[in-house]
């Protein structure tokens, strides 16, 4: 067991690096550079693109910017090695003169809690729009099955399948028309996320798939334990409905729910930048589109690999996870 | 007594005259009597005719510039603006003074070339190479499934936007204005998926008695992976295509709208002129005056990706009477 879940932690390092090789390759593959205009959109001229480059090793042959920015290489200027990605050091921005990339991710601007760091908004997001996709998926899921085949059920199938299917940025202009223009029930353009309410259309935006998922999932999964026999010697020996229904089915059918948990998390905070580009929110993944457009390469290559660690570490935890869960589970060594 | 025999007679005619049906008019029949699955098939057999029949159905010419008319509200619409909308234009004008109707009537080509094309590129790398993985096994399917793995801890999305970007002003960025560039992204990445159904089923498949029987009057490996394996499987992999579908028509809009997506024409002669994607990052600009341009193209993503959803739901269920409601 233990073995097992080492070699896998192993195994992410092979993953990171292609991520980053291919990330490397194609962004290099690229026309332009960071420094085509500076920061007035004027052009900046060839002797300060050269001394820039030097001063940040892109004038080194491919490879070895690769490994330097990977591994770490000695600095031309003061000749002392700095250490790469593996050391936890994404690189400085090109764009955002004397910050590094996590320093961009992970800091916040001065007397701000890390909560109010690109990633502190991201992940605050996302948790937002998971708390909505439990508290709603859940209970629909769970009407959907007792009553199976009425009309609660036949609701919940739909907004379960509409969830599923219809794209979160779509379902943003839906909202965002309806309540926002039409209705003028929200702000459309926000320029503080301190109060609570501009939170809720982003998050519910950003949670509705998961919500759909979710309910659906609680629902074929209460079906299934609905026919269990426990359920019908609990029953027969008087047990009160609502306990059969909390105790003996909600319980297990959540199996499976729980598992989903961590990549859902994951898929929310990585998956967020269409949604925070809409409502201008101020995490991460608007912060990677400006950083392609801009062809920051040490901020795109950071936040790249930021995300694809989430991923990686959420489907890792799931085979975690399932194994306290489910006593059934026996890993492979 | 004789009520029984008389009965009894029925049953035994209806089985022996029931004609025997092959197991796709078997699905079919199934499919048909789904209502959700019909509604679907027949709003994409819509889409589909529109996309064909676009240049036809279309009331204005999409590339027609109007002066001064820019962001026209639709004739049944009022807009937070005193502009007065024109009765020729049934869904308004874009910020270049364009019909929208007869783009988003051109748009849906995009979509859906964009949803049938790179599926079956997909289908057809995925099924080779989790084919292959599968029966081969060994070292070999060790290899693919490690690919496999890093392709998915790749965020698919961010390769999209990366490729698209990147790739933009190179020559294959400019084939039909970056359609290529589209399909050739889409299905590297997705491929995945299929392989690993394909190899699953392969892997239990390839267990079965039929296939050893087949070995046993001496069938190659070609002819059993293709001929008697393949086949077997066809259900899943109907099915993962169909949901494979409305996947590619959101990607597509999504990075319309991020403005990475496809180049829009201005050259009369292109068979694709705009997507609704792009139509929708035009639209952004103007939501209070002409929320329509936002909209439409917004309502007919929805529509043809739920379309797909019921159809892939209705596949899956006649294709594999077992599975039906368990998810």
């Amino acid at each position: 067991m233990v073995t097992y879940f080492i070699r896998r932690l192993f195994w992410l390092f092979p993953v990171l690096l292609t991520v980053s090789l291919v990330t490397f390759i194609i962004m290099r593959s690229a026309p332009g550079g960071p420094w085509d205009t500076d920061s007035e959109r004027r052009q900046v001229d060839a002797s300060t693109t050269k001394s820039l480059n030097a001063y940040y090793g892109l004038d080194k042959p491919l490879w070895r910017q690769f490994t330097a920015y990977v591994f770490g290489d000695t600095n031309d200027v003061s000749h002392k090695f700095v250490c790469g990605m593996v050391c936890g050091n994404l690189g400085p921005s090109y764009r955002q003169r004397g910050r590094s990339v996590q320093n961009i991710l992970f800091e916040a601007p001065p007397q701000q809690t890390f909560w109010q760091s690109r990633f502190g908004y991201s992940l605050r997001l996302g948790v937002a729009a998971l708390a909505f996709a439990i508290i709603f998926g859940i209970p629909i899921g769970m009407m959907a099955a007792l009553k199976q085949n009425t009309a609660w059920d036949y609701f919940g199938l739909f907004i379960a399948t509409s969830g599923i299917s219809v794209p979160s940025f779509v379902l943003a202009i839906f909202l965002i028309i309806i309540f926002g223009s039409w209705l003028h029930w929200i702000d459309i353009i926000v320029d503080n996320w301190i109060e609570l309410k501009y939170w809720i259309m982003p998050a519910t935006v950003l949670g509705f798939g998961t919500m759909a998922f979710t309910a659906r999932l609680t629902r074929s999964a209460m079906l299934e334990v609905l026919r269990q026999d426990y359920v019908r010697t609990a029953r027969s020996k008087g047990v009160a409905e609502q306990f059969v229904v909390l105790r003996h089915m909600l319980k297990n059918a959540l199996i499976p729910i729980v598992t989903i948990l961590g990549p859902a998390l994951a898929g929310l905070v990585t998956g967020s930048f269409i949604i925070e580009t809409m409502f201008s929110f101020p995490g991460m993944g608007r912060a990677y589109v400006q950083a392609i457009s801009q062809r920051d390469y040490s901020m795109i290559m950071g936040t790249t690999v930021v995300y694809a660690l989430l991923v990686a570490v959420a489907n890792l935890s799931v085979d975690l996870v399932y194994v306290f869960i489910d006593p059934r589970i026996r890993l492979e060594e | 007594m004789a009520v029984q025999t008389v009965q009894n007679n029925k049953v035994a005619e209806l089985d022996i005259f029931r004609p025997s049906r092959s197991l796709g008019a078997e699905a079919w029949s199934r499919l048909i009597r789904n209502k959700a699955a019909v509604t679907g098939l027949i709003i994409i057999t819509i889409f589909t005719f529109i996309a064909i029949f676009a240049s036809v159905i279309a009331p204005e010419n999409p590339l027609q510039i109007n002066a001064g008319k820019r962001f026209l509200p639709p004739p049944f619409f009022k807009g937070s603006t005193n502009i007065k909308s024109e009765s020729q234009f049934l869904l308004g004008t874009d910020s270049l003074g364009r019909d929208v109707l007869s783009r988003v009537i051109y748009g849906a080509r995009i979509s859906m070339v964009v949803g049938f094309i790179p599926t079956f590129i997909i289908l057809m790398m995925g099924t080779f190479i989790g084919m292959i993985a599968g029966y081969v096994g060994g070292r070999l399917d060790n290899i693919l499934m490690r690919l496999t793995d890093v392709i998915y801890a790749f965020p698919d999305l961010l390769f999209f936007i990366i490729v698209m970007v990147a790739l933009r002003e190179s020559f294959i960025g400019r084939l039909m204005n970056g359609l290529i560039l589209l399909f050739a992204a889409l299905a590297i990445v997705n491929w995945v998926g299929v392989a690993r159904l394909i190899r699953g089923q392969v892997l239990s498949l390839k267990e079965k008695e039929f296939v050893e029987a087949a070995r046993c009057i001496g069938a190659t490996d070609f002819r059993i992976m293709f001929r008697h394996i393949l086949p077997n499987s066809l259900g899943p992999l109907i099915v993962s295509a169909a949901f494979s579908i409305p996947g590619l028509i959101i990607t597509e809009a999504i990075l319309g709208y991020l403005g990475v997506g496809l180049r829009p024409s201005t050259n009369p002669a292109d068979i694709f002129i705009t997507s609704w994607g792009v139509l929708m990052l035009d639209g952004q600009s103007a939501i209070n005056a002409q929320p329509f341009l936002l909209l439409s193209p917004a309502i007919c993503v929805a529509l043809v990706v739920l379309a797909f959803t019921f159809l892939g739901d209705g596949l899956r269920d006649a294709l594999d009477p077992r599975m039906r409601g368990t998810q």
